[in-house]
Parts: structure tokens; sequence; C-alpha cells
């Protein structure tokens, strides 16, 4: 059964899928129904796996490697560590809280809405499963084509522009990710005689210095554009401004993280040279983005584009911390992925509430909600603190190690992020004032209802994940430690053996710790002895 | 008996919890049970931790509870876990104590507001949040205290959210109070970075191992923390919250904005003074920012006409006094006068509540007047914190504010312009202080008849408080006489430990001769004969002619405006600060994103569609123009050959 979860859990939600295209489209209520069921069953199994995963193992866990191509080399190769796992876990369960969220705002096209969100999620948990870049590419593939379909068919205004925008964006850093794909499969043949597509496999292979760097390059366009990196990030408020909730939703709860998860599963450990070679630059973009995120997001007059830009910042330093090539930054890093998807999770949940009752987003249409919609106004409070990094919520501990590893890498770039804590706290709490506090100025504010009970339940989880992470966090971070060293260990070995100081590397970083950091530190504080 | 301490913040949590999670589904007399009673077992836990930590040798005075691993991330280790020594007993008695007389006065001063349950909720969460701050045992913990009253002041603040004001008051508080808090995380980071700990034990321990004596690195460290401490303090510049803050209900201002949150800085200086020991420069620096703010902000209280706003402007003064205390090395006088304005300031507060109260709402001094025999015990109890603020010997504010002065004075670190910043300040405190009792409590009575009508006296909640408050601002003092009197400094003995690593440096001062203490009279004295005349002055100015107080206004003009406009700092810090950053943001929106960045896509898809437009012109399906075309080619390529 345990190595079998995987697969199930990967397609579980497609049968589904199929299992609706059986239910006819009137019957609306069955679909939102059966589409509930197996998200929620495809969620319980996930929960198994995090229940099986074994926290102190290091390598790959629930491994299944079947032929699939053989005459090509490709695999069917799944497997996690503790980074995908967390990632599987937040993906079921805002899948569901998605469906849940669709309830009343989808009433157009409800099987094929569901449909596609099922086939999405097959498509993203595959990505974190997928152990053979081949398969890996096509889940990236697959993820692409329902969200095309969610944003295009049931968005806003600007659809079909937004959906257009979204798709070639991400189509041209997949380009460049297939040709980079198939050198590496032409690579790994002349180095060792075999055809291969396999993710471990390559990982032994020593690509020479001069074909990382092109490597890197093309994988790091294609996880660019989905993180998204300033400056490729202009895709991303278009889409989740007219993105209906759910799409939001999975877009910056999930798809984002597709990104850094890339950054971290297959640049780093396959171009650890080139990483090094690159850090400089992604880290001044990664701050780049923190703080013209921030900037750019205290001007919205629109609540979802104000988020998509606290998304772009979040992001940024998410990037910083995989980038300060320290535990405490990349382990920060792997927390604030999850950290993002439900704090930013959580506020598109709540603009969708706010918006099914007015029909409108715009910050100046609201003010005084506090007075009518108390129990949505103690929600949004509290998604906002988790969102600005308050202690005891969950954005405290993943910016905290971040900054933290930042700032040991390299003193400047931990100094100018760390100021993005300060703008966070502007723009999301002017947006929160404007919306919650003052008098009901706009007369259609005033009959608002409070939330139903279905809004409350999608809230509650989305609450509970939000202090348990801020407050007892051990678990996580338990899981998420040895994958963290195993992709420290390869990037440190080639920091040293490029120092020209390569014995016993990866013993000497097994703890990372003051040794690095001073090596990293080559300006700003000297030390005081 | 130890083991208790985690109990000490958990109560207030708990009580957060279920006035908070059942709010309005509970009656009052049950959210005030909930709300007062947890305060007041945590007070009664308080008691029971400082009386076995006294039962103790005082080598012996530390107890640490570890309760479980917050944060583990490669070498960093944080715990939750509760730090009670000496210092942080003496927090938690003011905490709580002060807070549980607050949460009582509530009970009176809140009973007509619909959201009495919210407003419990908030003070426990607050109360909760202190407790953490004052009992962490490291760096991290104290940042949760420290952004957890943060919030609350945030929330209580911004209490009446249908208020403009209110909430902009609110949201400021918590920027300006990020603003620090950036500093506060740098100047961690490099402790980690450099000791490898965030305990405060071990990072007090290793801190002469690891930074060199005045070093630049440990006092860029002392500076950052400070800047934390600043924000939270309401010191220049980032005092520009404190005033607004007193757009929240009245016990708010007096527990949060006087009495404990806007401590926290002086406790976190104090807490660190093993670092800041090590650091003259950032000491010195902690000291003239100290003694400027106390100056400065008793300026702007000499014009306000606001009773909170001059209490406010008390509050960011006196704070100033704790942060000179600690520049000079002084970490138990800060501390001490921590406590003494706790008692007087809280009571102040409380009893401009009262006198707001009674006004019906009214907080402008020019409308009172004469309040005297409508409000005896206010009045009263007021009238004993004004002599206490005002270092009148024999109560509490006198033995704090004088220790202060003179350490100043006689600290190695201290200067003699730094004493005569501080009297001059004294000075200005009694005057702007009895200007207030004599606007408030004296004089004509300038309220409207119909004001005057529903004047009375604040019910029994309110009132005794207020006289436990009046009877600590006079005996809180007692505790730290200074030696000159020729008695025991117990104060002093019992907060040694926690300042004993440097113990030589900070008492080298007190190796005292009989000349120092001559010296040490006659600086008292001459402070006390400076706080005499001004108050004598004001009650010339004041109340026996209150026209003088016009003449002055119109004679001192544009000084007055200045004064009456708080140095125009808001003003300043708009146009430098707030507005630059809202229209570069807009024009990083505008320019930069719509304009480059996204100008460039659409760009690029504006060529590759205008190129296919072209192309498309070669596919147009009429076969007269394939025609042609195979024409032409046919043409080209025998040309080619022929002449090719």
């Amino acid at each position: 059964m345990e190595h079998l979860i995987l697969p199930l859990v990967i397609f579980f939600p497609s049968i589904g899928a199929l299992l609706l295209l059986l239910v006819p489209e009137r019957q609306a209520d069955t679909i939102r129904g059966v589409s509930l069921i197996v998200s929620f069953v495809t969620m319980l199994l996930s929960f198994a796996v995090y229940y099986w995963f074994d926290p102190v193992a290091s390598g790959m866990q629930f491994e299944l490697n079947q032929l699939w191509i053989a005459s090509v080399g490709i695999n069917f190769h799944l497997g996690i560590d503790g980074i995908s796992l967390l990632l599987i876990v937040l993906t079921t369960i805002l899948t569901v809280l998605c469906i849940l969220s669709s309830w009343r705002s989808v009433t157009k096209g409800v099987k094929g809405f569901h449909i596609s969100m099922l086939v999405l999620a097959t498509g993203m948990i595959g990505v974190f499963c997928a152990l053979d870049l081949f398969l890996f590419y096509i889940f990236w593939e697959v993820m692409l084509i329902p969200m095309y379909f969610i944003i295009g068919i049931w968005g806003g205004p600007r659809k079909i522009y937004a959906a257009i925008k979204f798709v070639l964006f991400t189509m041209i850093g997949s380009l460049l990710m297939l040709v980079a794909l198939i050198y590496i499969y032409f690579e790994f043949h002349s180095l060792t005689g075999e055809y291969s597509f396999d993710l471990l496999q390559i990982m032994s292979m020593q690509v020479p210095y001069q074909a990382q760097l092109w490597l890197f390059a093309a994988f790091a366009l294609a996880f660019a554009i989905k993180v998204p990196l300033f400056p490729f990030h202009t895709w991303l408020p278009d889409a989740h401004v007219e993105a209906p909730t759910a799409g939001s939703v999975i877009l910056a709860g999930v798809l984002l993280k597709m990104g850094t998860y890339g950054f971290i599963r297959i640049c780093m450990p396959l171009f650890p040279e080139a990483t090094i070679a690159y850090l400089p630059y992604i880290c001044i973009l990664s701050i780049i983005a923190i703080i013209y995120g921030a900037l750019v997001s205290m001007v919205q007059k629109d609540i979802k584009s104000l988020v998509a830009f606290s998304s772009v910042s979040h992001m940024g330093f998410v990037m910083l911390g995989l980038f300060a090539l320290n535990q405490n930054g990349v382990e920060g890093s792997v927390m604030q992925m999850i950290n993002h998807g439900v704090s930013t999770g959580a506020l598109f949940l709540l603009v969708g509430m706010i918006y099914e009752r007015r029909h409108t987003r715009m910050i100046a249409d609201f003010g005084g909600l506090a007075k009518v919609m108390p129990a949505f106004s103690v929600f949004f409070m509290i998604v906002t603190l988790s969102s600005i990094g308050l202690p005891l919520t969950n954005g405290f501990v993943g910016e905290f190690l971040i900054l933290l590893g930042a700032f040991k890498a390299n003193v400047v770039y931990g100094i100018v992020a760390a100021s993005g804590v300060i703008l966070a706290a502007c723009y999301m709490l002017w947006m929160y004032q404007r919306v919650v506090f003052g008098k009901v100025t706009n007369a259609q504010n005033e009959k608002l209802s409070d939330l139903s009970p279905r809004e409350k339940l999608i809230l509650v989880p989305i609450v509970v994940l939000i202090f348990w992470i801020g407050i007892y966090p051990k678990p996580f971070f338990e899981r998420i430690e040895p994958a963290v060293k195993d992709v420290l260990t390869k990037i440190n070995g080639a920091r040293l053996s490029s120092a020209d100081d390569g014995q016993d590397a990866a013993q000497m970083f097994i703890d990372e710790s003051k040794e690095i950091s001073t090596v990293v530190i080559d300006e700003g504080v000297t030390a005081d002895e | 008996m130890a083991s208790d301490i985690y109990l000490i913040p958990l109560l207030p949590l708990i009580g957060f919890l279920i006035n908070g999670l059942l709010i309005g589904r509970l009656s009052r007399p049950l959210v005030t049970i909930i709300g007062c009673g947890s305060v007041g077992l945590s007070l009664v836990l308080s008691i029971q931790a400082f009386l076995h930590l006294r039962s103790l040798p005082s080598a012996e005075r530390v107890v640490e509870q570890v309760l479980f691993t917050w944060i583990p991330s490669g070498s960093l280790h944080v715990d939750m876990a509760f730090l009670l020594d000496p210092l942080s007993a003496v927090m938690i008695l003011v905490v709580t104590g002060v807070g549980f007389l607050i949460h009582v006065y509530s009970v009176g001063y809140m009973h007509h507001d619909p959201g009495y349950g919210r407003y419990f909720a908030y003070l426990n969460l607050f109360t909760f949040s202190m407790l953490t701050l004052v009992l962490a045992n490291n760096f991290l913990l104290m940042f949760v205290g420290w952004e957890g009253v943060g919030l609350c002041s945030y929330l209580l603040i911004g209490f009446w959210f249908e208020r403009k004001s209110a909430s902009d008051a609110g949201k400021k508080a918590f920027i300006v109070n990020r603003i620090g808090d950036f500093g506060f995380l740098i100047g961690m980071f490099i402790i980690f970075w450099q000791v490898g700990s965030l305990n405060f034990l071990t990072v007090s321990e290793n801190a002469p191992h690891v930074f060199a004596m005045g070093g630049g690195l440990i006092t860029a460290t002392c500076l950052l923390l400070f800047v934390g401490a600043a924000g939270k303090s309401a010191q220049i510049p980032l005092y520009v919250w404190l005033p607004d803050a007193m757009e929240g209900p009245t016990p708010v201002s007096a527990l949060i904005h006087a009495a404990t949150m806007v401590t926290a800085g002086v406790y976190m200086i104090a807490r660190t003074n093993a670092l800041y020991i090590m650091a003259p420069d950032a000491l010195m620096v902690v000291a003239i920012v100290g003694a400027v703010t106390a100056f400065y902000a008793a300026t702007i209280g000499l014009a306000q006409n606001d009773i909170k706003r001059v209490l406010a402007y008390s509050t960011v003064s006196q704070l100033g006094y704790m942060f000179l205390a600690c520049g000079v090395a002084a970490f138990t006088a800060g501390i001490f006068h921590l406590m003494t304005h706790a008692f007087f300031k809280a009571l102040l507060f409380l009893g401009a509540g009262s006198v707001i109260h009674a006004m019906s709402d009214e907080q402008d001094m020019r409308q009172m007047g004469g309040l005297k025999k409508y409000l005896p015990i206010t009045f009263g109890t007021m009238m004993i914190a004004t002599l206490a603020i005002s270092g009148i010997p024999g109560l509490s504010g006198f033995f704090s504010k004088d220790e202060i002065l003179w350490k100043a004075f006689s600290s190695d670190h201290g200067h003699w312009l730094l004493w005569v910043l501080a009297v001059v300040t004294a000075a200005l405190t009694a005057f702007y202080m009895f200007r207030l009792i004599y606007l408030t409590f004296y004089g004509r009575e300038r309220m409207s008849d119909e004001v005057r009508s529903h004047l009375h006296e604040s019910p029994r909640s309110m009132t005794v408080p207020l006289v436990v408050l009046g009877v600590l601002s006079v005996i809180g003092g007692f505790v730290g006489m200074p030696h000159i009197f020729g008695v025991a400094n117990h104060f002093e003995e019992w907060m040694a430990p926690v300042v004993a690593t440097h113990g030589a440096i900070a008492e080298h001062a007190l190796a005292s001769g009989p000349g120092s203490a001559a010296m040490e009279w006659l600086l008292m004295a001459v402070s006390v004969v400076l706080v005499v005349f001004s108050i004598y002055m004001a009650f010339r100015v004041y109340n026996r002619k209150i026209e003088t107080a016009t003449a002055l206004r119109q004679r001192f003009a544009l000084m007055h405006r200045v004064l009456l406009n708080k140095y125009y700092v808001d003003e300043i810090y708009g146009a430098v600060i707030v507005r630059p950053v809202v229209y570069g943001s807009l024009f990083l929106w505008k320019f930069v994103d719509v304009i480059v960045i996204d100008g460039l896509v659409n760009g690029i898809a504006r060529v590759g569609r205008d190129a296919s437009d072209l192309l498309r012109y070669s596919q147009s399906g009429r076969v007269r123009n394939y025609a042609a075309i195979f024409l032409a080619g046919v043409v080209i390529l025998l040309a080619w050959f022929v002449f090719g």
C-alpha cells in the first residue's frame, strides 16, 4: 500500500474528474458534492502520506520507479521528501477549501469548472512527486491547461487577456525548460552511455561549468516567471484580478510555489556551481521584488491586485531565503512557501466572500465592515496579521528565519530585505483600515450579511494552520530538515571545491555554522576580534 | 512554586480566549469576572513568585522554565521558556498590580460601552503579551510579547474604530513601532550571528568573550536595539505615535501608554545591560536621546490644552528620564523610576479619565475649571500624583527622579550637562502639571450649564483604584531611598544580581567620600528649590491671574504656536517621508509597472501579432496570388541559373 500511495494521491482527483463526466450538467449540487468528496478523500490520503512519512530519514520516500517509455529511457519515477510532503498537503487542503468556496460563486458551467479543478490537483501533486524530469515537465504542463480554462471561462471582465498572458508567459518559460531538459538528456548520455531523465541519476552527474551556466539560466527563467520574480511578474496581477476566487487561491497558494520548488528541486542540486555564480543577481532581484512589490501594493485600489503585488513581495522573501544557501534561510523559505499559501490563499478567499456580496473589489467601495460583518472582520484581521508576519502566527516563523539566513549570508541583503517588514505593515493595515474600520459610508454596505456557516467552515482550518505553524512548527521543521541538508550539502560541496578546498566538504557542512557565513560575508560588518 | 511561572501569562490568555471566542454571548458580570479575575489571579501568582524568589539567596535568584521548543532550525534553537529573576519579578508585579487596578477601573469606565466584551478581551490579551515580554528568557520570545503588546495597542487605540482619527492613530502607532522593530530585528541578528544564541543568560555570559569592549559591532548592536526601544517607548525621533494614541479609551492610556507597554524599551535595555555596558558610545547616545526627549516633550506639554495630551507628552518626557538613567549605566535607577512612574502616571491618567467621565467626554481643559468641589476623591488623588511627579520630597517620584538626577551627574557615563537638562525638565514638569491641576480643578467653572448639571464623582469601582494608586504613589519610593539618608536602598540590593556582571563599574560612583555626599545634598536642594519655584509660577499664572496666561501667550505668540503644534514634526514627517513614499509608489506602479514592464510585454506581443498580420497576406487563399508568386519564383530561379 505504502509505495502505491503517491500515484493514488496524484490520480485520485482525476478519477473523480472522470466520474464527474457521468453526472449530467443539470445536477449542479451533485457535481459539487462529488467534487468535494473526491477532494476531501484526496486530502485524507495526503494526511496518510504525512502520517507514514518518516521524519528522520533522509532521501526520497515512497519511491516508485516504473519503466514508462523504455525506448527513450523515460521512467515513471515518483518519490517525496519533506519539502514536497508539506507542499502536497498544502495543495490538497487548499483544493478542498476552493471547492467549498465555489459553492455559490460558480453557477455557470459547474461541471467543467469542477473537472478543471480536479485535473489541476492531479497536475500540482504530480509536479511535487515527480523524480523524472520528463514526468515533471508533463505534470508542469498539465497544470497549465485547467488553469487557463479557469481564468478564461470563469474569470472577470478582462479574463481572455489575463488567461492568454498567463499562458504565454508560462509557455515561454516551459519552452526553455524543455530545451534544457533535452540538452541534459544528451549530456547524460555522452557521459554515461545511457539515456535517462531520472533526476536522482542526473544529480550524481557533474555537469561542466559552462553548460551549467546555460542550463541554470533556462530553468531559472522558467521558474522565475512562475514565482514570479521581478521583472517577470506582470502576468500575476492580471491573472489574479481576473481569476475567480478558487483560481486566485490555487494560483497564489500552489502555482507560485512551483517556481520556488523548481529552484530547490532542480536548479540548485543539479547546477550547484551555477547557483553560486548567479547568486548575487537572484538575490538582488529578490530584494527588488520585496521592496517594489510592497510599494506598488500600497497604492493599489483593487484589493485583489493589492494582494497580488503583496505576493510578489512575499515570494521575493522566499527566493532570498533559498539563495541565502544556509539552513536558516532555506528552511525559512520552505516554511514561507507553506505560509504564503495559507495566508494569501486565505486573503483571496476573504476577498471572494465580500465580492460575492457586493460585486466589487475596490477598496473605496467598502469601509465600516466591522460593524456589519463582525465575524468576517475578525477572520480578516487574523489573516492580515499573519500576512504581516506577527509573531505566533505562521508568517513570522518563516520570515524571521529567511531574514536571519539572509543576514548571515550577506549583511546588506539582510538589512535591506528586513525593511520590507515595515512596508508590509503599511500596506496591509492601511487596506484593512479602509475596508473594515470607519463608518459605513456606502449605503449598499449597510445590509451585508455576515459569514455563513459554510464560509466559517472554510476559514476555521486556515486559522488553525496559522496558529499551529506560528506556535508549534517543530513537526514541520523536523520533516524538512533532512531534505534541506541534502541540497545544502550539494551546494556547499561545490562552493568549497571552487574555493580549492574540497576535502571532506560534505562533512564540514552537515552542520552549517559560522564558518560558512564568514566565508560568505565579505562586506559590511567586520568581526570585532 | 517555580513551576507556576507559565501560569502568570497563561491566565490572562485564557481570559482572552473565553471573552474573545464567546463575544456577545456572555453576560456583563461574567465578562467582568473573567476579565478581572484572570489578571487578579496572575497578580496573586506574581506575588507568590516574588516571595519565592526572595526566599532564595540573592545569588540564586534565577529561575528558568522551559515549556517546549518553538523554532528549531540548524544552530538556531528557540524555546518557549520563561525567566524569573529580580528584574522580571519587579516587572510582573507592576504589570499585574497596576494592570489589575486598571481592569477594575474599566468596569466602571466602560460600563455603558457596547463593546464591553471586546474591550476586556483586548485588555487580557494585552496583559498576556506584556507578561510574555517581561518573562521571556530569550530575545525572540521577548519579541513575541513586544509585537503582541504593539498589536493590542493598535486594537485598543482604534477601539472606537468608527472614528477615523482613532483608527488612523492605531495604524500610526503600529507602523512607527514597526520601524523600531526593524532595528530590534537586525540587532537580534547580529547577536545570534556572533554569540550563536538568543537566550538572555547565555548572551550576557558570552558577550564579553565575543565582542570587543567598545567595539563597532557591539555599539551597532546596542544602537539597533535602542532603535527598537525608542519606537516602543516613544523617544525622539519615534515618539510621534504616543500623543495620537490618546484616541483610545482612557484606562488604556493609563495601562498601555503610561504604566506598562511604553516602558518595555527601558526594560529591554535593563535586560541587556551586559551588552550596553560594553558599548559606552551607545550608552552615551541613549543618555543624550533620553535627556533631550525629556526636555523636548516637557516643552510641548506646556502648551497643550487637551488634558490627555498633556499627560501623553509628560509620559514621553518621563520615559526620557528612564532612558537617561539607563544611558548613564544606572539601570536600577531607570527601573525604579519605571515602577514609581507606573503608579503616579497611571493614577494621573485614571484621574483624567474620571474627570472626562464627569465632564461628559470633554477633554479640553479650557472648558473645565473649579472641579475640585465636584470630584473630591479624583482631585485629592490626582494632587498626590502631581506632587509625586513633580518630585516633592517624601513622595515616590522624588526618590526615583532624584536618583536619576544624581546618577546623571555623578556616574562615569554621566555629565553635568545631562544633569542641567534633567533638572530644567523637572522644573518644567512641575509647571505643566500644576497648570493642569489649576486649569482643571481651580478657578472659574468654564463648562456649559448642561455639562455642569451632570458633574458627579465617579463610581466606587473607579475611585478605589485611584486611592490604591494614590497610596502607592506616596509610599512606592521608600524601597529605594538614597544612601545619604543613611538607610538601606532595598531596591538597589534587590536588583543587584541582575546588574552584577559589571557591578564594579556601576557602583563605582557610589564609592562616595564625604565630598560627594555634600554634592548630592546640594544638587538635591537645587532641584527641589527649582521645582517649588515653578509650582509657585504656575500658581501665579494659572490660578491667581488667568489673564497673565493670555498676556504671556500673546507676548510669545510664535513660540506658543510652535509648541501648540508640537514643533510641526508630524507635518514634517508627512512631507519628508510619507508623501514621497506614496507618490514614489504611484510612480512605480503607473510608470515602471504599467508602462515600462507591461508595455514591453505587450509590445513584444504586438510585434508578434503584427508580424503575423503581415505574413498572413502570403496565405490569402487566392489562387491567382499563389500563381503570381509561383511565377515570380520560377522567373527568379531561371534568372539565377541563366545569369548566376
